[in-house]
């Protein structure tokens, strides 16, 4: 068993599995092939749709690009936060137990079957300006949280979490703790092994919940409108554009909508290249 | 590590999803129209099998909702055997709806633009004036901004919300500034008059613009504060038949019974003008 | 580093290990390991026992990963865990080196970054815990490697990148967990010659824990026996291989094993399971007797062989018949039952078969009776 024999032969071997994948059972493909349809005809549709003509005059509008601007950064720090506070937090509900840790549980998959505009009331009543949090911080900083970019953030923040969280929480559930033992054994302390072992060994989790979580950012509506506000340049991201839009002038929105898929599908496509490069190093 | 593109591969599927379900999100606040509407068809179509007279499907703006009900029901009272169902709604929305075939009978619009959308697609007849609204400032309860006229508006240190330019209540609100000649900025441009009253409700913003008709429904949440009527704007509510009507001479009933004095006084009594003043 | 060049006799000896090991596992059916272990520094260490036996549990409980119910560790003059005591170093700080079974070397690092892990977890810099690492690399002749992720190592190299690891800790107690049990009968021998030249040049005490005897006799100065959470033998490799203590020690190598009680008068022991053989020599301690008897060094007749050939002769009957590598072994039911190792050539010349009626012999000189204390 050589190295050089093994390495090159592994690509061939998983496009062989794909292969005979593609044969399986018509039970399978049937059904697969009816919710591929499902997903793409509705996106075809739109393309059908969309005011060719007009399109690069509205790409060239200045609120447009402010729009899909203050989308993509409200979208990747809300994706940023969600890593930076999810992780931990999904170590927590994998390794902690008792009723308490149960509610928690629980409790992270709320933001998931809530209605955003609910969410959006809820951290009003958290962070608003006279929420339970929102109000001492108003009193003492002369903080105020709602119609700020900030406050975008945090709406997306609200909805993208809990992607990140259970996906993070499985891949914690399923690690095998026998790296973790042999790193205590070659005198490394429990963050360092965090660090350094356990966190490479998520890596694929953490990525694709965090493409997730940046996902369900992007296309956040009713929490941002609710506890953000709709100001164009401030708190507007492409779905605010795109609702107010539909009011006016559907073809309009109808364009907004297909820049706004285009630039998530190419985003996406960017970091998938950039993860097989890494993984082929 | 061959696996790790296929689950990015699948995530931005996933991804596409939440796209979509973005979108989905965006129509959450239309939803009880097109919710309405769905009702309204299957009634159309119960009254095409069965041919029941007097079944009427009347959609009508949002603003419209308190009034309608209660004009509709004198209606029925009017006329027994008649029976009609409504789907309220944004007005750009529901002239979409007219202007792509869904069935229905009788078109009661906030905005006249709209109305000339509908019309200009040959959907519908000749329309009529009914009512008027006016705009309003509101503060919440305590007025913590002590905004007590239009140009208290204008501090900057005062945030206030209005409608966002794209619907009628944020032109009417912008013509309000243009013709005090206030310089206001917003400090958010809502998606309809509902989030405005619901952010001054519960106090994130001092002030907010909104049809008097919304300020008298709200009026033990939130204390409205007079326009002058030189600075005031207005919006005119026309109501028309749909050409595609099934029951063409009802709905020509039901639209003349709106303009009605009975009916014109529901509408006074909710904070209407008259169409004619 | 140091002693990779200096015999471990040569350098300074490092700290003993004494320990008395007590773990108590609650279940359908309660498992208690009980277990005094002492190994002296530069000194191999093996612990041998069937499967479920305790051995990585004991060896789990050394490093620190599992809990002592009660007992103490100590190595050197310090501590390191004592629970009547309250003392209990967690495993970072125990200076001990463990080799898993599985490895477990980490998949998202090169073969260098691994070896370079305990040094980066003391602080070290990248930069210089990288050069040490490939120092460690070089000494070991595994340079080559460093760049690879451990996915594209064969089993022999990742053992042995697994032991690299270990050592470049530089622990004062070196724990292998079937190290070989992963790999390849065929590279099996090569890799075990491989070990024993790595860990001869270890100073500190090494435990090796196998369920595998080759790896006892091989490697290890002394061998513990462990069976069913007691010490059941404890000797060097030697005389665990000629003088079994149990039943399974000698099936370890392969003897005929035997109880019984000293018939002075007779010079012979007579056997618990019903017959009798006659030693080389009898054991002068009183009590119970063992007996071990190569299968090898018994014969076969068809005739009941002449008086004065073999001091043990005795008739029996043929229950199997089994090809063994280049011997035939024999399952014979007599008194006392044996397995006899024979050649193809005699089993076709007797026309040996299940059923055939057979008389054994052995000389004096090949059976060895022992003392069972």
């Amino acid at each position: 068993m050589t190295i050089p024999a093994t390495s090159p032969a592994r690509p061939g071997t998983i496009r062989g599995d794909e292969a005979a994948l593609g044969r399986g059972p018509w039970q399978l493909r049937l059904p697969a092939a009816i919710a591929a349809a499902f997903l793409v005809l509705p996106l075809l549709a739109l393309l059908v749709r969309v005011p060719w003509s007009t399109l690069p005059h509205l790409l060239t509008e200045p609120i447009v690009g402010e729009a899909l601007r203050l989308s993509l950064i409200c979208a990747s720090a809300a994706a940023g936060l969600s890593m930076l506070f999810g992780i931990p937090l999904a170590w927590v509900l994998a390794h902690a137990s008792g009723p308490l840790v149960n509610l928690l549980r629980a409790l992270v998959t709320v933001p998931l079957v809530l209605p955003p505009v609910v969410g959006g009331v809820a951290l009003l009543a958290a962070f608003g300006r006279r929420g339970v949090l929102g109000r001492p911080l108003d009193d003492l900083f002369g903080i105020t949280l709602p119609f700020t970019p900030i406050a975008v953030v945090l709406a997306e923040t609200f909805v993208a979490l809990p992607f990140l969280v259970l996906t993070v929480e499985g891949a914690f559930r399923t690690l095998d703790s026998g790296y973790a033992e042999a790193a205590a054994t070659l005198g490394a302390s429990r963050w360092f092994t965090f660090r350094t072992v356990v966190l490479p060994l998520l890596a694929p989790a953490v990525l694709a919940g965090s493409v997730l979580a940046w996902a369900r950012a992007l296309g956040e509506f009713g929490a941002t409108i609710t506890f953000a506000g709709n100001s164009p340049g401030r708190t507007q991201t492409m779905p605010l554009a795109v609702y107010l839009a539909m009011e006016r002038d559907p073809d309009a929105a109808i364009a907004l909508s297909l820049i706004l898929l285009l630039v998530c599908v190419l985003v996406l496509l960017l970091l998938r290249g950039r993860w097989l490069t890494g993984a082929a190093r | 590590m061959t696996r790790y593109p296929r689950l990015v591969a699948g995530s931005g599927l996933v991804a596409l999803l939440a796209l979509a379900g973005c979108s989905g999100g965006s129509s959450t606040t239309s939803s009880s129209s097109s919710a309405g509407s769905s009702t309204s068809s299957s009634t159309s179509a119960s009254t095409s099998q069965g041919g029941a007279q007097g079944e009427l499907t009347v959609l009508a703006a949002a603003s419209l909702r308190d009034v309608f009900v209660t004009i509709g029901k004198d209606f029925e009272a009017a006329h027994p055997g008649t029976k009609i169902t409504f789907s309220f709604g944004p007005s750009s929305g529901l002239a979409t709806q007219i202007v792509n075939g869904s069935p229905a009978d009788v078109f009661a619009s906030a905005s006249a633009a709209t109305m000339k959308t509908a019309a200009d697609a040959g959907a519908v007849d000749a329309s009529r004036l009914f009512a008027r609204n006016s705009m309003t400032i509101v503060v919440p309860k305590d007025n913590p901004a002590k905004v007590d006229d239009l140009s208290d508006l204008a501090d900057s240190t005062v945030k206030v919300a209005i409608c966002a330019a794209e619907v009628p209540c944020g032109v009417a609100a912008h013509k309000v500034f243009d013709t005090a000649k206030l310089s206001v900025k917003p400090i958010s441009e809502e998606a309809d008059v509902s989030a405005v009253l619901t952010k001054v409700s519960l106090g994130e913003v001092d002030a907010g613009i909104v049809y008097v008709t919304d300020a008298s429904s709200a009026k033990d949440k939130v204390q409205a504060v007079e326009i002058p009527a030189a600075d005031n704007a207005t919006t005119d509510y026309p109501i028309a038949v749909v050409k595609d009507s099934a029951h063409h001479d009802l709905a020509q009933q039901f639209t003349d019974f709106v303009l009605a004095p009975e009916a014109a006084k529901v509408l006074a009594d909710a904070g209407f003008a008259g169409a004619g003043g | 580093m140091r002693r990779q060049q200096q015999p471990s006799s040569g350098s300074a000896p490092g700290p003993a290990l004494r320990a008395h090991v007590e773990i108590t596992r609650p279940g359908e059916r309660t498992f208690r390991l009980a277990v005094d272990l002492a190994a002296e520094p530069g000194s191999v260490v093996a612990i041998l026992g069937p499967n479920g036996a305790g051995k990585t549990t004991l060896l789990r409980a050394i490093a620190g990963l599992s809990r002592l119910d009660a007992g103490r560790i100590q190595l050197g003059d310090s501590v390191i865990e004592d629970p009547a005591a309250g003392v209990r170093l967690p495993a970072a700080a125990r200076s001990i080196g463990v080799v898993f079974q599985d490895y477990r070397l980490f998949p998202t690092m090169t073969v260098r970054d691994n070896v370079a892990f305990a040094a980066r977890s003391r602080g070290a810099s990248k930069n210089s815990s990288r050069e040490s690492a490939d120092q460690w690399l070089s000494r070991f002749e595994m340079t080559a490697f460093a760049d690879r992720r451990p996915s594209q190592l064969s089993g022999g190299q990742a053992q042995r990148i697994a032991l690299l690891r270990a050592l470049a800790r530089e622990p004062a107690l070196l724990l292998l967990d079937e190290p070989l049990a992963a790999l390849d009968a065929s590279i099996r021998g090569v890799t075990r010659d491989e070990l024993r030249s790595y860990v001869a040049s270890f100073a500190g005490p090494t435990l090796l824990v196998t369920h595998d005897p080759l790896d006892a006799l091989l490697l290890a100065d002394r061998v513990v026996v462990i069976e069913n959470g007691r010490v059941t033998q404890e000797a060097d490799p030697a005389t665990i291989a000629s003088q079994p203590a149990t039943a399974y020690i000698a099936g370890l190598s392969g003897l005929n094993h035997y109880r019984g009680r000293a018939d002075r008068a007779h010079g012979s022991v007579v056997l618990d399971g019903g017959g009798r053989l006659v030693p080389a020599s009898l054991p002068t301690d009183p009590g119970e007797v063992l007996v071990a008897l190569a299968p090898s060094a018994i014969t076969v007749h068809t005739e009941r062989p002449p008086a004065g050939s073999a001091r043990n002769t005795w008739p029996g009957t043929v229950r199997s018949v089994q090809q063994l590598g280049d011997r035939v072994r024999l399952d014979v039911i007599a008194e006392p039952s044996a397995l006899v190792d024979v050649t193809a050539a005699a089993v076709a010349q007797l026309h040996l078969a299940p059923g055939s009626s057979v008389w054994l012999s052995a000389k004096a000189t090949e059976v060895t009776a022992y003392s069972a204390s």
